[in-house]
């Protein structure tokens, strides 16, 4: 269980980010605890995915890109990091549009460990097979794993890009809205298994579904407008305690 | 199955240490770069070894007034070189001038119906050929001048020589045609279909949408497409070098033979001395014509450059 | 009502019929560009095939270049290509890598394209006053075909790198972000998601350049390739005849040659240089049909 005394895997301290003058998030505090699901709502644009970016340092693959302020990541300023490929191998993303990379399904998944260093095929198919079920997508492409994964449909390939971020074993696991192009009956198992995978690791939930935040969150922080309103223990947030009127009406449905 | 999380409040040791993918990384990223700066090097080491060569003699012999103003071009004479490039101007400007009387409007009509007319099929087989015509060696093109269009010219026109203006700017013209078609094509398609839309939605027929709105959208691309054709025309070698019959002299009509600057270095360099005078002024020769070419391209580039900005 | 109705249909059969004049038009100018080619490709076919065989492409030219085969100048071209693509094949891909991984947008990437696009328009024969300044006269080289390769590699280097660009930024840039996030380096991405889908492009690109080297005449006339030569070359540092410039010497440098010789040798270049654009087409389309994202 997560308690005030767990350690702190990520810290967020005066974060701001912008895109050539424009000011996408500004002013964002906060951190999270080791062997949390941290949910994050808020309504389109509030700034969620500028906020994830910059956590994995993607800005250094886009000159627009302006991140002010410090991320901590196991208490090291990700931008001091010497070597910023192993920070973000630590670090497993799914981003609300799935990518499956024009390789076959099985390589998809072997790719990370690869780039880690594991050869040994015995051990790949092991992982391959764990990271395809954990997603909820092994009995489905069991019989094809060497179809291309960018041929996949897009919900196959949004559990692909699942799979394949399980399979880099990340100590922080960040997932922006997974389930927009997944059934509903699907969510609820990729639900399930992040459960599961929270006693092994940190995990990140940014989601337009509030009930999802609801169902899986320890604590939950509403982005909006580019700012971080609030934070606090989900359950709280969902039941009338929330401190700041915008957001009891987001969480009632009242805008969004 | 996880990275021990034992290290994780506090100081990570991980983040601090580098490894081999790391370097190869950017080991690769200094040698692509060479890459990349190698087309830098080589073009300022061209004008610098033409240059180097030819500059001496632009310097202590040359007379400037003599070089750009004088028909008179004899470098091989011993006792009084005459080192006039006037003639070998007019030969240059006369064939490249009539190569794109006959190339401008060929071309941009083959890019306007391919690219706003042709459908299927059709438009896929002119592409191809026109990529081919393009692939033809320029040795070729002057063999073709000098055996096919050498005799049908004496014949058709009833004049005794047949290596002439007309000859290297029919040539020059179907050389440089399929380059300026594609590029025109290009132009033209980068047109959004909106504008073609909003006209046709205003009741405008096929070629009145081409012509009123088309075609001025696409202007700048269709005179960057021109610029290099006349940047060909002016560079070509081997193909004037055989059908313009190689006389010095000031064309009075399309019927006289002429000698191009490009064609007087690739026929007199082999004869020089390393070093001499006259190996010095066709380095010269080529200085210019580095320049030359060098403000058209430039010009050109930043002519369609302008449009894919607006 | 009726009357403005018939109007209407007069105006528009009118301007039907300016549609298709105007149509009509354009056929003509493409067709005229391109038939008076056809009729000089039969021309030649017509003329030089009749010398055509296998003896003439594998044996030596005899009497004062008058007779016998084309065999020194067809080797002298694949030793000069061979070489001129060794050079320029992976200088001209790491260029494009750089351009198109991990150049920014700024001066001297402009500067950059500027200088291939020069180098692209830069006439034939200042690469040739180039080569022989630099390669032959100033590094000592001498008229070889590492001088005339270089040129050569030089000259056509632009074709590589735009060729070998384009298929680079074909690959959808989403998959190259797919792979950072996973910790990936840039080169561990291009290496297993970038290259491996743009590889046929580039090899596209390859032939067309095989092409272009292979036709060209001015840049080694004075770097490496030579008139006649009783050898064949051993070396890269041996002189070579080759097919471009044995095309302009039988047809314009030997008195006594008969008619269907040059001819034969136009029609070997030149069907050299068309089957490897076609090849170079038919990759092209194959792959386009060919889908993988």
């Amino acid at each position: 269980m997560v308690t005030e005394a767990s350690p702190i895997k990520l810290e967020i301290k005066d974060l701001a980010v912008s895109y050539g003058g424009q000011t996408a998030i500004s002013g964002v505090n906060l951190s999270i605890r080791e062997h949390e699901i941290f949910g994050i709502i808020g309504p389109a644009n509030a700034g969620k995915t500028s906020f994830l970016k910059a956590i994995n340092r993607m800005d250094m693959f886009d000159t627009n890109m302006q991140v002010e302020g410090n991320v901590l990541f196991n208490g090291q300023d990700v931008r001091k990091w010497r070597n910023v490929y192993a920070l973000r191998s630590r670090i497993g993303v799914v981003f609300p549009l799935p990518v499956g990379l024009p390789m076959s399904v099985y390589d998809n998944v072997a790719l990370s460990p690869q780039l880690r260093g594991i050869k040994e095929k015995a051990e790949l198919d092991v992982i391959v097979e764990r990271c395809l079920t954990r997603a909820a997508l092994w009995d489905e492409v069991k019989d094809r794993l060497d179809t291309l994964g960018s041929l996949l449909s897009g919900g196959q390939q949004q559990r692909l890009t699942i799979a394949r971020a399980l399979s880099q074993e990340p100590e922080l696991l960040i997932l922006d809205e997974f389930s927009i192009a997944v059934d509903p009956v699907t969510t609820m198992r990729i639900e399930d298994v992040l459960k599961e995978l929270k006693s092994e690791m940190t995990i990140i939930l940014v989601t337009n579904l509030v009930q999802q935040a609801r169902r899986l969150a320890d604590r939950t922080a509403f982005f909006l407008d580019g700012e971080c309103v609030e934070i606090a223990e989900t359950e709280a947030l969902f039941t009338r305690q929330a401190s700041d009127s915008r957001t009891r009406d987001y969480v009632e449905g009242r805008f969004g | 199955m996880l990275a021990p999380s034992n290290l994780s409040s506090g100081c990570d040791q991980a983040f601090d240490q580098r490894n081999l993918d790391w370097y190869i990384d950017k080991a690769v990223q200094v040698v692509v770069f060479m890459g990349g700066i190698s087309a830098i090097i080589f073009i300022v080491g061209i004008f610098l070894f033409i240059t180097k060569e030819g500059m001496g003699f632009l310097i202590d012999t040359l007379d400037l007034q003599e070089f750009f103003g004088s028909p008179y071009w004899e470098p091989s004479d011993e006792d009084a070189p005459e080192y006039g490039i006037l003639a070998l101007m007019a030969g240059t400007a006369s064939v490249t001038g009539l190569a794109m009387l006959i190339a401008i409007p060929f071309s941009l009509g083959t890019a306007i119906y391919i690219a706003e007319f042709a459908t299927g099929k059709t438009r896929e087989w002119l592409k191809i050929l026109v990529e081919l015509l393009a692939a033809i060696p320029s040795v070729v093109w002057g063999f073709i001048g000098l055996t096919i269009m050498n005799p049908l010219i004496i014949e058709l026109f009833d004049v005794p020589v047949g290596l002439t203006v007309l000859n290297a700017g029919i040539i020059l013209g179907l050389m440089a045609a399929p380059i300026m078609t594609s590029i025109a094509e290009d132009a033209l398609k980068a047109v959004p279909d909106r504008y073609r839309e909003a006209a046709e939605a205003m009741g405008a027929t096929r070629w009145q949408v081409v012509f009123k709105t088309v075609l001025p959208a696409a202007k700048n691309g269709l005179l960057g497409a021109i610029l290099l054709g006349v940047g060909r025309g002016f560079g070509e070698t081997m193909a004037v070098l055989m059908a313009t019959g190689h006389a010095v002299n000031i064309p009075g009509s399309v019927f006289d033979s002429v000698r191009a600057l490009t064609a007087t270095i690739a026929a007199e360099l082999g004869e020089t001395a390393v070093g001499s005078d006259h190996y010095q002024v066709l380095f010269t020769i080529g200085i210019f014509l580095f320049l030359i070419t060098f403000l058209i391209n430039l010009t050109a580039d930043l002519i369609v450059r302008g449009i894919r900005k607006s | 009502m009726n009357n403005q109705m018939f109007a209407a249909t007069q105006l528009n059969q009118k301007n039907q019929r300016t549609e298709k004049l105007v149509q009509l038009l354009f056929i003509l100018m493409a067709s005229l560009l391109i038939l008076p080619v056809l009729v000089i490709l039969a021309t030649l076919v017509v003329k030089g095939g009749s010398i055509l065989s296998i003896d003439f492409l594998f044996t030596d030219p005899t009497n004062g270049m008058t007779e016998g085969g084309i065999f020194p100048a067809l080797l002298g071209t694949i030793w000069l290509v061979a070489v001129a693509l060794i050079i320029s094949v992976p200088l001209g891909i790491a260029a494009a890598i750089y351009l198109s991984e991990y150049a920014p947008d700024n001066w001297f990437t402009r500067l950059i394209n500027l200088a291939i696009i020069n180098l692209a328009g830069v006439p034939s024969i200042v690469h040739a006053l180039f080569g022989l300044g630099a390669f032959v006269v100033f590094f000592g080289f001498g008229t070889s075909i590492l001088s005339a390769s270089l040129t050569l590699a030089i000259m056509t280097l632009p074709v590589v790198i735009v060729s070998t660009r384009e298929a680079l930024q074909a690959v959808p840039h989403s998959f190259r972000e797919a792979c950072w996030n996973m910790g990936a380096t840039r080169w561990q991405t291009i290496r297993r998601v970038v290259l491996p889908n743009a590889v046929s492009g580039i090899l596209t690109g390859i032939i067309l350049e095989v092409s272009r080297t292979a036709g060209e005449t001015a840049p080694i006339m004075f770097t490496g390739a030579v008139f006649f030569s009783p050898f064949l070359p051993q070396g890269i540092m041996d002189q070579t005849m080759a097919m471009s410039l044995h095309l302009f010497v039988v047809s314009t440098q030997v008195p006594g040659v008969p008619e269907n010789l040059p001819y034969g040798v136009a029609l070997v270049l030149i069907g050299m240089v068309l089957l490897m654009n076609s090849v170079s087409i038919a990759f092209r389309m194959h792959l386009r049909g060919k889908k993988k994202w």
